[in-house]
């Protein structure tokens, strides 16, 4: 599994900490929503980073009232035909403003990785020996995209009226 | 008609350089077909009992002259020389190469035509009433919006993954040819009290084996505000659509269970949030579309044309011809021309290479180089001389596509069936031949008048048998197959649901149930009373009684 965050392969500094396991006393930890909501005094007040991630019928309202001491969100897409953490990534980006690392894990495949980003992920999780070109060959697949979206590309529909004002 | 932009014609080529490498990779092992399902599915190409399918869209209905030519030129070169029209205004090739697939894409695109999206769990090709821009009964050409929402959903980031496929359909009047009903978005143009068009906006309408009618989300909506109210929708239905169940995952079962208010009401939150951003398309761009689909500069006429008229007295076959395949064109002077693809013991939908490229002709010499496919798999041409219709029947004799049948007991939708579909459970193409076969004299089926035959061969109701006048379903029962057959089905602005009318007929004895239903209708129908006024009157009794009243 290798980890592409803005196109780079990175290695991963975060830990999943499993529900039943104890909290690691440092270090930057991700943990359910389900850890997030019983244990939260206990998550807000560490030094160091808390991600979330999100199974993917969990929704972005139920960690926007946190979200400014959350510094990643993973969310989950547990088959590629599960497409409900497009929406989640949208929301959390667009409507409740997430600025930290949104992060794409479970069945992350190739040709699912333009539409990904388009919806806000900067963080990939593939399962590929050469992550990294896969990802750069997936946004060069296409250069022109008819609906704005969370990447802020600029949609053809605004672009061939620009193109038009410049002339 | 709308024309391709630098950009539409790059995101075309692109999406044809990528099927190219994905197909590639599945020829040479790479990708197993399993891994290879999903990708091929989203540019609908599928595989049936024999062979691979492609289907192509035909956005909102719409062809030029150029584009048909191509379709035949597809269909001589890959295929074997016919194609399918279906309900959805696509076309289908039942017999290309995976190999050749590529390049088939490839000579699409250069006529500005795709496989974009015409299966998977997306949206799929929007359709529109086949008569957009000719007929005099519109409020506002539906292809208008029809292009924008190909383009709006095409490659759609967040909609690419629904829990199941979603269709729209659209029609720009009152009278609706496009059964926006029975889709999971309708939309039907209307004006407000202050003379403004916009949009109902209906959604949860389906068929498959729970056939639903759409109900209203919004009464009226303003159409500048379209993308923003359909983004909302299908972001509700994206998050809250049943995932645990392939049978339960249309949109319609999301607005049954949690009921058509608390689904408006989710519907109108998230609208709320984007209303009038960017989503919504800019005025300037809407304009552009707009200026795509100009009505044609047809001739300034009289009413009615002499020559026209004359040409019905003189000629009994011709003026049942007119009598029942033409429709009213806005301007004087002028007809919309059915071409019927429902011969006599055909296969309802096909059409030759070589009707193609005919047909492609006429509409150059007669129509403006313009065609229509409609959702009842027929053909259009819609700006027709009056003066030329004579001329224009006596070519269409010749080729096959004069059969004078439309809305009428032949004009019969069908699905493919088990002659090709790896889904069915029964054969539907052959018991529409049978029946054309059995009403095989016009002096009969012009007495029977407007009466809708739809059949489906398995319980995923493609065609349309939900909403026949009469619908039939092809059932298996331990290895035999039997028909269920429907009455008082409805795909018009009254939509309905046919209602079961007995125990299912074997293939044998189906034809003859429909005969026996129709002669029915025909014995106890008042004056004027079409098949469903007599239906709505009657009920289903007098017809089981004649079906099972001596069994």
């Amino acid at each position: 599994m290798a980890l592409v965050k803005d196109g780079q392969a990175v290695q991963d500094p975060w830990i999943n900490v499993a529900d039943n396991v104890e909290l690691p006393s440092s270090g930057p930890i991700i943990v359910s929503l389900a850890r997030w909501q019983t244990d939260r005094d206990a998550l807000s007040s560490r030094a160091d980073p808390v991600g979330i991630r999100l199974a993917s019928h969990e929704a972005a309202s139920d960690i926007a009232s946190g979200l400014n001491r959350i510094s990643l969100v993973a969310l989950e897409f547990p088959t590629f035909r599960d497409g409900r953490a497009y929406s989640t990534a949208r929301l959390l980006r667009e409507r409740y403003g997430f600025t930290g690392e949104l992060r794409a894990v479970g069945n992350v495949l190739y040709d699912q990785l333009m539409f990904m980003h388009r919806c806000g992920f900067d963080a990939f999780e593939i399962a590929s020996d050469e992550a990294v070109e896969s990802w750069q060959k997936a946004m060069s697949e296409f250069s022109a995209w008819y609906q704005p979206a969370t990447d802020r590309r600029t949609p053809v529909t605004a672009l061939r009226h620009l193109r038009r004002a410049a002339e | 008609m709308y024309r391709y932009d630098e950009f539409d014609q790059t995101i075309v080529d692109q999406r044809v350089s990528q099927f190219r490498d994905q197909v590639a990779r599945r020829l040479s092992g790479e990708l197993s077909e399993d891994e290879f399902k999903p990708l091929r599915l989203m540019n609908g190409l599928y595989l049936q009992l024999h062979a691979y399918m492609l289907r192509v869209a035909i956005p909102y209905g719409t062809l030029s002259s150029r584009q048909m030519r191509r379709l035949a030129d597809v269909a001589r070169r890959y295929d074997k020389d016919y194609g399918h029209f279906t309900t959805r205004q696509n076309i289908q090739y039942n017999w290309p190469e995976l190999k050749d697939v590529p390049d088939i894409l490839l000579d699409l695109a250069e006529v500005e035509m795709h496989a974009f999206q015409t299966s998977g769990n997306c949206i799929r090709n929007v359709t529109a009433d086949q008569f957009a821009g000719a007929a005099a009964d519109e409020i506002e050409d539906p292809r208008i919006y029809g292009e924008i929402i190909r383009q709006w959903s095409t490659l759609h980031p967040e909609f690419s993954f629904l829990p199941r496929k979603f269709k729209i359909a659209i029609t720009g009047s009152p009278n609706d040819r496009a059964a926006v009903k029975v889709h999971d978005i309708g939309l039907r143009m209307l004006l407000n009290d202050d003379g403004e068009p916009g949009f109902e906006v209906m959604a949860g309408g389906g068929q498959g084996r729970t056939p639903m009618i759409a109900k209203t989300v919004r009464a009226f909506l303003p159409k500048e505000h379209l993308l923003s109210y359909l983004e909302a929708i299908l972001r509700v239905y994206n998050m809250y659509g049943r995932r645990d169940n392939m049978y339960k995952a249309r949109i319609k079962i999301l607005v049954h269970e949690i009921g058509i208010e608390e689904f408006s009401a989710k519907v109108e939150e998230e609208w709320a949030h984007m209303k009038g951003t960017s989503v919504d398309l800019p005025e300037e761009e809407e304009h552009r579309i707009r200026a795509h689909f100009a009505p044609p500069l047809l001739e300034v006429l009289p009413m009615y044309s002499p020559e026209f008229e004359d040409r019905k007295r003189e000629d009994a076959a011709f003026a049942r011809w007119a009598r029942v395949n033409l429709f009213p064109h806005k301007t004087p002077g002028h007809a919309i021309v059915n071409l019927s693809l429902k011969p006599e013991g055909g296969v309802p939908g096909d059409a030759t290479a070589e009707q193609m490229e005919a047909v492609a002709d006429l509409s150059d010499q007669y129509s403006q180089g313009e065609i229509r496919v409609t959702h009842e798999q027929n053909l259009v041409l819609p700006h027709v001389k009056q003066a030329d219709l004579y001329a224009l029947w006596q070519s269409l004799e010749s080729l096959g596509l004069a059969t004078p049948n439309v809305g009428l007991v032949t004009d019969i939708i069908s699905c493919p069936g088990m002659d090709y579909c790896s889904l069915a459970t029964a054969r539907s193409i052959p018991v529409a031949q049978r029946i054309t076969e059995r009403f095989d004299d016009i002096a009969r089926v012009h007495d029977v008048g407007d009466l809708k035959i739809k059949i489906s061969g398995c319980i995923n109701a493609c065609g349309h048998h939900h909403v026949g006048h009469i619908g039939i379903l092809g059932v298996d029962k331990k290895g035999e197959e039997f028909y269920q057959v429907t009455l008082g089905g409805d795909a018009s602005e009254n939509a309905a649901i046919g209602k079961i009318v007995g125990p299912a007929f074997s293939y044998d004895d189906v034809v003859d149930a429909v005969e026996t239903i129709v002669n029915t209708y025909v014995e106890t129908r008042e004056d004027g009373e079409r098949f469903l006024d007599t239906y709505a009157r009657l009920g289903l009794e007098p017809f089981k009684e004649k079906l099972y009243g001596t069994r």
